[in-house]
C-alpha cells in the first residue's frame, strides 16, 4: 500500500489527504447543522432537508443573476454573501410556513412526519423543475473563489475549500452562541428538555417550535449556497446530500451539537483516508459498515443529552 | 433545411409530387372508395393504430425524477423531427400522432409504460429510454409483444435486441478512436480511467484499459465513486501523485458538476492540458450544469457537437433554437434521438408498411445524408455507422470541433478481444 511512494510523496499524501478531509468535515458540518436542530431539538426527522438546501443554491443562482445583468461589474464578487443571506432567510421563511401548515399538526405523530417530510421533498423537486427548468444551472463564482492556494510543490489548497470552513467556522459557532445565550436558544433548550413546565413558566412554545424549524431550514438554505461552489445545482440535487446527512445526526447522537461535529470529524476523516487508499466505492462501504457497527453497540451514538425520562 | 433521407424525395420534389398529386385528385377520388382501404390494409397487417391519415407513435423518457434532466432533450428532439416530417406530409401519407409516457427515472415504471404503448396504444414506434437500466427494463417487453424502440443514448454495447435500432454509439465507437488521437496527437503515455460505478463507466473503462495496454501504454489508475458522489478531492489528490498524461474521466450526472468544479478548484487549468482531461460523458448538456468556466480546455469523443460546421447541422440547431428558445443547448444525445423518428420514417417508406416484421427487416442499410452529424447508415446489428469526433471544451459552455474520423466507424457491440 505505500510502497508505491517515496517518504517525502508521503508526507505531501497525508498533508493534502487531511486537508481534504477537513474540507469533507466542513462540509458534513455544514449540511448536517441544520437537521441536527431541526431532529434534536424537536424530534422531527425532516427529509425535505436536502430541497431546503437547494432552494438555497436557487437564491444563490438567481441572485449571481441579478448581480451578472443589473448591478455594477465591480461589485459582482461580493454578491455571494448577499446570496447567503437571501438564501438564509428563503429557506428560512418556507421553513416557517411548512411547519405552520404542515409540521405542527403531526408533533404527536413523529413517524408521520417522516412521510409528510419526504412527500414535501418530492412537491419540491417538482416545483423547482417547473420553475427553473429539468435542467442543471450553472452558478459563477466570483473570481476570487476560484483556484487554489500553493503551500508547496505538491501541496495545494483550493480557495473555495478555506472558504467552505470558514463559513462552517462562523454557522457553527453562531449557532451554538445562540443556543447557549441567546433568549429563543435557551427557551429551545428548556422545551426540548420539558415541554409542559416550558410552556407552564410562560414560554410560547408554538413559537419556539416554528422560530426552531425556521433556522434549522434557514441553515440549510445556507449550505446550499456554498453547495453551489463545489456540487451540481439541480431539481434534485438536494437527494446527493441526504443520505450523508442523515449518517452524521444519527452517528453523531441526535440532541448534541457537539455530536454532530464529532461524527462528522470522525466520517470524514475515515472517508478521505480509506478513498485515497482504496477505491471510492470501497471507502463508502466501510465507512457505512463501520457506522452501522458502532450503531449497534451504541445506538444512542457517540453523543447523547443525559435526561430523565 | 429539412431533414430528409436518401430514399425518398427532397423537399423539392416532395413539393412537386404535391402538385401532381392535386392535379390527380379528381382522379383519386373517383377511386377512393376502392384504393384507400386496400392501402391501409397493406401498410398495417397486424393491427397497429394506423389509420388513412395517422399513424401513432410513443415517446418514452423520463420528465420526472432524477433523468429529466438528461432526458428532456431527446423529448425535444423527437417531438422536433415530428413535427417537420408531418410538415413534409408525414410518413406513407399518414400524419404521426405521438403519444408521450412518462418513464419517471423509475424501471419499473417504464416497464408499465412500454407494454401500455405496445398493448393498449399499439403504436407503431416507440422513441424512448436513456438509461441502459431502463432499456434493459422495456427489452422484454418489447420482444414480447414485438414493438421497436428506438434507443438515442450512447452505452455499454452488449447488446442487440431484433426490436430496437441503437441511434447512439455503442462503446468502442466512442472509445478506440478517441484513444487512438490522443496518443498520436499528444504523446500520452499514462492513463488515469475514473468513473461513476455502474455498468456503463465499467465497461467502457475495460475496453479503454485494453486498447491502451494493446499500444504498450500504461494505466496508472483505475478508479470508481459512487453514483451522485460530490467530494472528488481525494481521487484529485491521487491524481496529482500519479502525475498521469491523460484523465480518463467518465462520471455522470451531478457528480460531474463537482467533479470538475473541484478539479478546476485544486489548481489543474485543463487548459494547460497536464494533464489532459479526456471524457465521454460530457455533452453540452451537461456544461450546462458545470459552467463552461470550469471544464475549458478538456476534450470529448462525441459524434455530435452542437458546433459542428456543417449545413444539415445549421437548419438543425436553427430549428431547435426557433421551437425551443435561442438559449438552449444540443448534446450527442438530442441529436441521436432526432435521428430515431427520420430513420423509422426512411425505413417504413422502403418497406412500404407499418409492420414491425417489415420496417425490421428493411432498416440495416437505411442511410440518412441530411443527418445533424452529417451522415448515418443503419448497420446489420441495429447499430449506426458514425463518424466520431473529438471536441475541445470552451468557456461558453460549446465545444470546439479539433478532430472527426476520416470513415465512418463500424459499430461493433460485441468487440472481441476487449471483454
Amino acid at each position: 500500500m505505500f510502497a508505491d511512494y517515496t517518504s517525502s510523496e508521503l508526507l505531501s499524501i497525508f498533508a493534502m489527504q487531511g486537508f481534504a478531509g477537513l474540507i469533507l468535515f466542513s462540509v458534513f458540518v455544514l449540511m448536517a447543522l441544520g437537521l441536527a436542530i431541526i431532529f434534536g431539538q424537536m424530534g422531527v426527522i425532516n427529509m425535505a432537508h436536502g430541497e431546503f438546501m437547494i432552494l438555497g443554491a436557487y437564491m444563490t443562482y438567481l441572485t449571481s443573476h441579478v448581480f451578472e445583468n443589473y448591478l455594477p461589474a465591480s461589485i459582482y464578487g461580493m454578491y455571494f454573501f448577499i446570496a447567503m443571506v437571501i438564501a438564509f432567510f428563503a429557506a428560512g421563511a418556507l421553513g416557517a410556513l411548512v411547519e405552520w401548515a404542515m409540521i405542527r399538526h403531526l408533533y404527536k405523530r413523529p413517524l408521520d412526519t417522516l412521510l409528510a417530510t419526504w412527500g414535501l421533498s418530492l412537491i419540491l423537486q417538482q416545483l423547482y423543475r417547473t420553475i427553473f427548468g429539468t435542467r442543471e444551472v450553472g452558478v459563477t463564482l466570483p473570481d476570487w473563489l476560484m483556484g487554489s492556494y500553493a503551500l508547496s510543490d505538491s501541496i495545494e489548497v483550493p480557495i473555495n475549500g478555506l472558504f467552505v470552513m470558514a463559513l462552517t467556522v462562523v454557522v457553527t459557532v453562531g449557532v451554538w452562541l445562540m443556543m447557549q445565550k441567546s433568549r429563543l436558544g435557551k427557551q429551545t433548550r428548556a422545551v426540548v428538555q420539558n415541554r409542559p413546565m416550558a410552556a407552564a413558566v410562560g414560554i410560547n412554545t408554538a413559537k419556539v417550535d416554528r422560530l426552531t424549524f425556521a433556522l434549522g431550514c434557514g441553515i440549510a438554505g445556507i449550505a446550499g449556497s456554498a453547495f453551489t461552489m463545489i456540487g451540481s445545482t439541480g431539481p434534485t440535487s438536494g437527494q446527493l446530500y441526504i443520505v450523508d446527512t442523515f449518517l452524521v445526526v444519527v452517528f453523531g447522537g441526535a440532541s448534541s451539537l457537539l455530536g454532530t461535529v464529532a461524527s462528522a470529524f470522525t466520517i470524514s476523516q475515515a472517508q478521505s483516508t480509506m478513498e485515497f487508499f482504496l477505491s471510492g466505492s470501497m471507502a463508502k462501504v466501510l465507512t457505512l459498515l463501520v457506522v452501522v457497527g458502532i450503531l449497534m453497540l451504541r445506538p444512542q451514538g457517540l453523543f447523547s443529552l443525559k435526561m430523565r425520562k | 433545411m429539412i431533414l430528409k433521407s436518401r430514399h425518398y424525395d427532397s423537399p423539392k420534389g416532395a413539393r412537386r409530387s404535391f402538385l401532381r398529386k392535386m392535379l390527380a385528385i379528381p382522379a383519386a377520388l373517383a377511386l377512393a372508395h376502392a384504393s384507400l382501404p386496400a392501402l391501409a390494409d397493406d401498410a398495417n397487417t397486424t393491427g397497429l393504430a394506423v389509420t388513412k391519415d395517422t399513424v401513432k407513435v410513443g415517446i418514452l423518457h423520463s420528465v420526472t425524477g432524477t433523468m429529466a434532466i438528461s432526458e428532456t432533450g431527446s423529448v425535444q428532439a423527437e417531438k422536433l423531427a415530428i413535427e417537420q416530417i408531418n410538415a413534409m406530409g408525414g410518413v406513407l401519407g399518414r400524419k404521426i400522432e405521438y403519444i408521450q409516457e412518462d418513464g419517471a427515472s423509475d424501471w419499473p415504471t417504464f416497464a408499465e409504460k412500454a407494454k401500455k404503448l405496445l398493448v393498449n396504444d399499439k403504436t407503431a414506434a416507440v422513441f424512448g429510454c436513456w438509461t441502459s437500466a431502463s432499456r434493459k427494463a422495456v427489452l422484454p417487453v418489447f420482444e414480447q409483444y414485438n414493438g421497436m424502440l428506438y434507443y438515442p443514448t450512447f452505452y455499454e454495447g452488449l447488446e442487440q435486441s431484433p426490436n430496437v435500432i441503437y441511434t447512439g454509439q455503442e462503446a468502442t465507437q466512442q472509445i478506440i478512436e478517441g484513444i487512438d488521437w490522443v496518443v498520436k496527437n499528444k504523446g500520452a503515455k499514462k492513463f488515469f480511467l475514473l468513473g461513476s460505478d455502474y455498468i456503463w463507466p465499467r465497461t467502457s473503462n475495460k475496453i479503454a484499459r485494453k486498447h491502451i495496454e494493446k499500444l504498450g501504454l500504461s494505466v496508472v489508475g483505475e478508479e470508481y465513486y459512487p453514483l451522485g458522489h460530490t467530494q472528488f478531492n481525494s481521487v484529485i489528490n491521487k491524481i496529482k501523485l500519479k502525475k498521469p498524461d491523460v484523465v480518463y474521466a467518465i462520471v455522470v450526472g451531478g457528480s460531474n458538476v463537482a467533479f470538475y468544479k473541484q478539479l478546476k478548484a485544486a489548481g489543474i487549468d485543463m487548459t494547460k492540458e497536464h494533464p489532459l482531461v479526456f471524457t465521454i460523458s460530457v455533452t453540452e448538456d451537461e456544461i450546462l450544469g458545470i459552467g463552461g468556466e470550469n471544464i475549458e480546455g478538456a476534450y470529448a469523443a462525441m459524434k455530435y457537437f452542437q458546433s459542428l460546421p456543417n449545413d444539415n447541422n445549421k437548419a438543425f440547431v436553427d430549428a431547435f433554437k426557433a421551437k425551443y428558445g435561442n438559449d438552449i443547448v444540443i448534446g450527442d444525445v438530442t441529436q441521436a434521438a432526432y435521428l430515431g423518428p427520420w430513420l423509422w420514417k426512411a425505413a417504413v417508406e422502403k418497406a412500404g408498411s407499418f409492420d414491425i416484421d417489415k420496417v425490421r427487416a428493411a432498416s440495416p442499410g437505411i442511410e440518412l445524408t441530411t443527418a445533424p452529424e452529417g451522415y448515418v447508415r443503419i448497420h446489420e446489428n441495429h447499430h449506426l455507422w458514425s463518424k466520431t469526433r473529438i471536441g475541445r471544451a470552451k468557456a461558453d459552455g460549446q465545444y470546439e470541433v479539433v478532430y472527426e474520423s476520416k470513415d465512418l466507424i463500424e459499430p461493433n457491440p460485441f468487440p472481441a478481444g476487449y471483454q
